[in-house]
């Protein structure tokens, strides 16, 4: 067993550190929720109008569900793209299997914002995209919703949330004892049978975590939707740091930043 | 199930007609020849059991005959229709695994209604099945469980369970026992073998423990590097082991290495009359073959020797000598327990009881 002394040694620097730089930054978001601006001036009045108006202006709660779309849909491809290919490493792949991991991997290591202004160079109007179908005579001129729409930002978030999806789906197949797929071969169970009746439901911890990562990053994404959303693809992330920045309506920024916490939180209970 | 004792009293092979026919089945991995040229029929209705230490390629040619590896070469018929060519989900064949392979997200009756189930069987069909099975294996009470919350021993009935619900034409089992301790293996092995005789079903049994073969099998299949080494019931297994492997895996024996000439068989100090061609041959004597001859005679067809008692080792009914007949000369004698013994005794056998073994 270990001391008292050594106990508190090895845990209070962390918890000091959550609580410097976690729950007391958190406190003073929420505060500053309830808080006013008059004049250009943050004032300490207590007041639930922040609130009110994120529930009754129509533009943010637009933005809200434009938020929320998007990083469904980067769920939904994220895991149409990597549950196969997870389920192919596991299963298929043989003595590829490392190699095409480490192919997965790859990529998580270059920087976001790389990754981000790729995107850009492909999908613009004089992007590689467009002088592709050019080329082939597909289209006569750039098309511009490639670029600065939704589309391109859900692009981009599956693609740099794929990998994170990937990764738990993967382990969770990784780690089903081989013999459960005998014994449902052994019972009668074909392939497709076998996939829905124990794959499936054995690897569901791994998909849920995989599809909580994908969405919450993407809820929270801003970096997204600046390089490539356009004002189409605006989400909730940038009206906050609009609010916070040119804007100057701290209160208001706090406001959204809690429903989006509660959101996250409350989706992270429920999986 | 009824508790019935184990020991099935039979010498004869099971009657029914052939199951199962394995011809000349050979099975490579790489360079390595796991399975070289088996050929086996199975009866139905019988009970028998692959026996062979680990890496004999039992578990192999189980896993052929469940179809989760294919043959490198020869033909496996089930009822007069090729199996070998058959994927496992369309063979009447089901399996109990090593460690069950329960399926951790369903409960006990789901394990079970499982093979129901893929088939599409009505519901109230699978009701009645599942149930049926359950009691058969005492398990009703423990239906709404999932595997992590049943014991081992409990498991193996579930797993039974599972593969007897589908009531497939034969049942392989791979080592089904090893994981239970000694006292509930006793038990399982007894239900097994009253199971078995009760629903009719013929069991392809895998085990590396002889004496579980012994108590369960009508017939044994020894496996020595792939090869059968000797097909037969476990009684004449045990009386006439062909080879001196067999003899010494099933149960304990003394290998007499010696010579035949001139009619006499010589084996050190141990000599009999014997018919046969003049050469070197090897006999198999069992411990308990040898007795104490406390009057210094000896029927006509035994042999007497006089041996100096060396060791003496007490097992509760009888008590295992080894004793040194000169030169080095070392036999292992199983008498009744009679208390302590030192010095120079006569010991006799009978002459039919060295059976002689191919090395």
């Amino acid at each position: 067993m270990y001391s008292r002394a050594y106990k508190s040694v090895v845990s209070v620097p962390p918890l000091l550190w959550v609580a410097a730089f976690l729950l007391l930054p958190y406190a003073l978001m929420f505060a500053h929720s309830l808080w006013a601006v008059r004049e250009g001036i943050i004032v300490h009045h207590w007041n639930l109008n922040n609130y009110k108006t994120l529930f009754t202006n129509p533009v943010y709660l637009e933005v809200l569900s434009r938020t929320l779309r998007i990083a469904a849909s980067v769920t939904i491809c994220s895991i149409l793209l990597g549950y196969p290919l997870a389920y192919y490493l596991a299963f298929h792949a043989g003595t590829r299997k490392e190699l095409l991991y480490q192919l997965v991997i790859v990529p998580l290591w270059v920087s976001y914002l790389v990754r981000g202004y790729a995107w850009k160079t492909i999908l613009g109007s004089d992007g590689v995209l467009n002088g592709f179908l050019q080329y082939l005579h597909l289209t006569h001129e750039p098309v511009g919703f490639f670029l600065y729409s939704p589309f391109a930002v859900v692009l981009m978030l599956t693609h740099i949330y794929t990998p994170f999806v990937f990764l738990p789906i993967y382990a969770a197949l990784e780690h089903i004892p081989r013999p459960l797929l005998e014994a449902s071969q052994d019972l009668g169970a074909g392939s497709l049978q076998t996939f829905w009746r124990v794959i499936l439901p054995l690897s569901m911890p791994g998909l849920l975590a995989g599809a909580t990562f994908a969405f919450v990053l993407s809820l929270g994404d801003f970096l997204a939707p600046l390089l490539v959303g356009g004002p189409s693809g605006t989400m909730i992330a940038n009206v906050v740091q609009s609010l916070f920045g040119a804007a100057f309506d701290w209160p208001l920024g706090a406001a959204i930043s809690v429903g989006i916490l509660v959101i996250t939180i409350s989706l992270l209970f429920l999986s | 199930m009824s508790a019935s004792p184990a020991n099935p009293a039979q010498e004869l092979p099971a009657e029914g007609a052939e199951l199962l026919e394995v011809r000349n089945i050979a099975k490579r991995f790489g360079a390595v020849d796991v399975l070289k040229n088996i050929s086996l029929n199975i009866a139905s209705g019988e009970f028998l059991t692959l026996l062979g230490e680990s890496g004999s390629g039992k578990t192999t040619l189980l896993r052929l005959i469940a179809g989760f590896e294919q043959p490198s070469s020869g033909e496996i018929w089930m009822g007069g229709a090729r199996l070998d060519v058959l994927p496992p989900y369309k063979r009447r064949v089901n399996t109990v695994f090593q460690n069950y392979a329960l399926f951790p997200h369903l409960s006990a009756r789901d394990n079970v209604a499982y093979g129901l189930r893929v088939k599409n069987t009505p519901g109230r069909e699978i009701n009645g099945r599942v149930e049926e099975a359950l009691r058969m294996v005492k398990m009703l009470d423990f239906a709404a469980n999932r595997p992590s919350k049943l014991s081992g021993g409990q498991q193996q009935r579930i797993a039974l369970a599972r593969a007897l619900v589908n009531r497939p034409q034969l049942l392989l089992l791979d080592e089904p026992l090893s994981a239970l301790d000694a006292n509930l293996r006793k038990q399982m092995q007894s239900e097994l073998k009253s199971l078995q005789r009760e629903i009719g079903i013929t069991f392809l049994f895998v085990t590396h423990d002889q004496e579980e073969a012994m108590a369960l099998s009508d017939r044994i299949a020894l496996l020595r590097d792939g090869a059968l080494e000797q097909v037969a019931s476990p009684r004449e297994i045990y009386a006439h082991p062909a080879t001196a492997y067999t003899a010494q895996f099933i149960g304990q024996t003394n290998l007499l290495r010696g010579e035949i000439r001139g009619s006499i068989a010589t084996c050190g100090a141990l000599r009999w009359p014997l018919e046969g061609t003049d050469g070197p041959a090897m006999f198999s004597l069992r411990p308990e073959a040898i007795r104490i001859c406390t009057d210094g005679k000896r029927q006509t067809n035994e042999v007497k020797f006089r041996a100096t008692v060396r060791q003496q080792f007490y097992g509760g009914s009888s008590e295992l000598l080894e004793v040194d007949c000169g030169n080095g000369q070392t036999l292992r004698v199983r008498v009744p327990a009679r208390g302590p013994l030192t010095g120079e005794h006569d010991f006799v056998f009978s002459m039919a009881e060295a059976i002689r073994v191919q090395e």
